[in-house]
């Protein structure tokens, strides 16, 4: 049976694209908020409103007491978590099991697998995956990063155990980098998930970022959506987002696409779900990790294959079977995603939070923009940097990157700085266009 | 007065930190000889920690801000007395 009502743990515009999926379906909308997001557009969206608290994350969108006593307060049936804040966060999803609330996403078990390097690392390479060299737990101090990293070989990278988007990573060449990197990547790890684990692994230099969106119900099918490319990053955050990947043809594709189900399975994984890879020039692939949530990232999977993963997201966690089989998943066109942030890319991409005076949005064929900010809207320091995502679709990747540049020109926002000029630049650029790009194209940019 | 100190400011609106992670020793205490380019605090904005560098040697002799608390783009931080 499908829920009758559903609260949303997250902000911005992804608490709007979960309250757009539930409208759609007929489900009525929770929205929480912290006291600086009173006047946010999911709250405005939804069919009620709740206030979990101060506007620090900690005290109010971290805060596992305040959303479940949201969720029983309004008999919400379930809790779509959105992506980063509780998203990966097992004790989160034990919550809300252990008070009769669904969580839209994997099991508790499957997110701290997905969590648990250690586990995890053993079952795939049981598995015949193949891993990135590193450490098979996480790192509690960082005389043991050093060791670690003595016996992998620098350079290394550290990555926070409770989510992704850049957050708690940071590469160190040798070991007095390491030391300092430690501290800081854990203290980033602690502020942006509530949990302040790292764990540490050989840095391939030169790769490509390339994941596969997977599908698994509570029955045992799996489908995998293709992949995403999404090598163009800066400091280990994703800013340009495409599907297919311009380097993955039908073959390679099918590769990715089954190792992702095998690893889904081996965990048991349901709901959606990313597997992240590294790809190096000679199609040798890495997995990289699980990210048990839907990704910023998603709507490029949608444009090509129509499969709106929210609403998946959604049924599958309200028991359906997935109806959807592979041979139904076709890639249609080409789609493109440029993560709209309140960084400044004059000044070292410096956040930019701030006022917004005015905002005039891209419009016409082929746009879909995701965001929640408007007119006199005012970007907190206190979240994220993501104020839009701005998704283009066309018949192929020229004309997805011309009708890219077209909206990104239409596109104004008055009042802070923001990636926009940026972006412009960035697809103009012959090597982006000729699709020859790896996770470094944008620090020599 | 002013004038001969060297000042820190924050480049954003965000949180300060006297410490690179919450719990860990402060980075710099009021009467502690520092060196060029030695981090002396931390701002938060948007989650991301800016490590903040003296750009001279010298003497801290002002910390202006209490540890968490909310600042804004160019609020002076610390002073510093060149040696």
């Amino acid at each position: 049976m499908l829920f009758k009502t559903i609260l949303i743990a997250n902000r911005g515009e992804i608490a709007v694209r979960v309250i757009r999926a539930c409208k759609e379906m007929g489900i009525k909308t929770v929205a929480v908020f912290s006291d600086a997001d009173k006047d946010g557009l999911h709250v405005k969206y939804a069919d009620e409103a709740v206030n979990i608290g101060p506007a620090l994350s900690r005290k109010s969108y971290l805060n596992i007491g305040n959303i479940i006593d949201a969720a029983k307060k309004t008999k919400a049936e379930a809790i779509h978590p959105g992506y980063g804040f509780l998203s990966e966060n097992s004790d989160f999803a034990k919550a809300c099991f252990d008070n009769d609330i669904m969580f839209i996403g994997p099991s508790a078990k499957s997110i701290a697998m997905a969590g648990d390097k250690s586990a995890a690392r053993q079952t795939l390479m049981d598995l015949g995956i193949p891993i990135i060299p590193g450490s098979d737990d996480i790192i509690s101090s960082s005389d043991e990063a050093c060791q670690v990293a003595d016996s992998v070989g620098y350079p290394i990278i550290l990555k926070a155990a409770g989510g992704g988007g850049g957050r708690g990573m940071r590469i160190a060449y040798n070991r007095s980098e390491l030391i300092t990197a430690f501290s800081i990547a854990s203290g980033e790890a602690k502020v942006a998930f509530g949990n302040p684990d790292i764990y540490l692994e050989k840095y391939i230099e030169k790769p490509r970022h390339i994941e596969v969106q997977i599908l698994g119900d509570h029955f045992g099918n799996y489908i995998h959506l293709a992949e995403r490319e999404c090598s163009i990053q800066l400091r280990y955050q994703k800013l340009i987002e495409e599907s297919p990947s311009p380097f993955v043809d039908e073959n390679f594709r099918t590769e990715l696409g089954e190792t992702a189900i095998k690893i889904a399975k081996a965990i048991n994984y349901t709901n959606a779900g990313t597997m992240e890879f590294l790809v190096d020039k000679h199609k040798n692939f890495y997995f990289m990790e699980v990210n048990a949530r839907v990704q910023v990232e998603h709507p490029v999977t949608e444009l090509v294959t129509g499969v709106d993963i929210v609403q998946q997201q959604i049924l599958i966690a309200s028991g359906e079977k997935l109806v959807l089989k592979q041979n139904d998943i076709n890639i249609d066109g080409w789609s493109m995603e440029c993560r709209i942030n309140a960084n400044d890319p004059n000044d070292n991409f410096m956040p930019s939070p701030g006022q917004i005076e005015s905002v005039i949005f891209p419009g016409g064929p082929g746009i879909r923009l995701d965001t929640h900010i408007h007119d006199k809207y005012m970007v907190t320091p206190f979240y994220d940097s993501l104020i839009g995502k701005l998704i283009v679709w066309a018949k192929d990747r020229p004309a997805a990157i011309n009708r890219m540049s077209r909206a990104l020109s239409e596109f104004e926002i008055r009042g802070i700085e923001t990636t926009i000029g940026f972006y412009k630049k960035v697809i103009k650029n012959d090597q982006f266009q000729k699709g020859d790009i790896d996770t470094h194209f944008l620090e020599k940019f | 007065m002013g004038e001969k100190f060297h000042t820190i400011t924050s480049p954003v609106m965000g949180t300060f930190y006297r410490s690179t992670a919450p719990g860990e020793k402060f980075l710099v205490e009021v009467g502690q000889k520092i060196n060029t380019s030695d981090i002396v605090c931390m701002i938060e904005s948007m989650k991301i920690f800016t490590e903040l560098r003296s750009e001279q040697s010298g003497i801290v002799r002002k910390i202006l801000v209490e540890n968490e608390d909310p600042v804004m783009k160019n609020q002076a931080l610390i002073e510093i007395e060149p040696n």
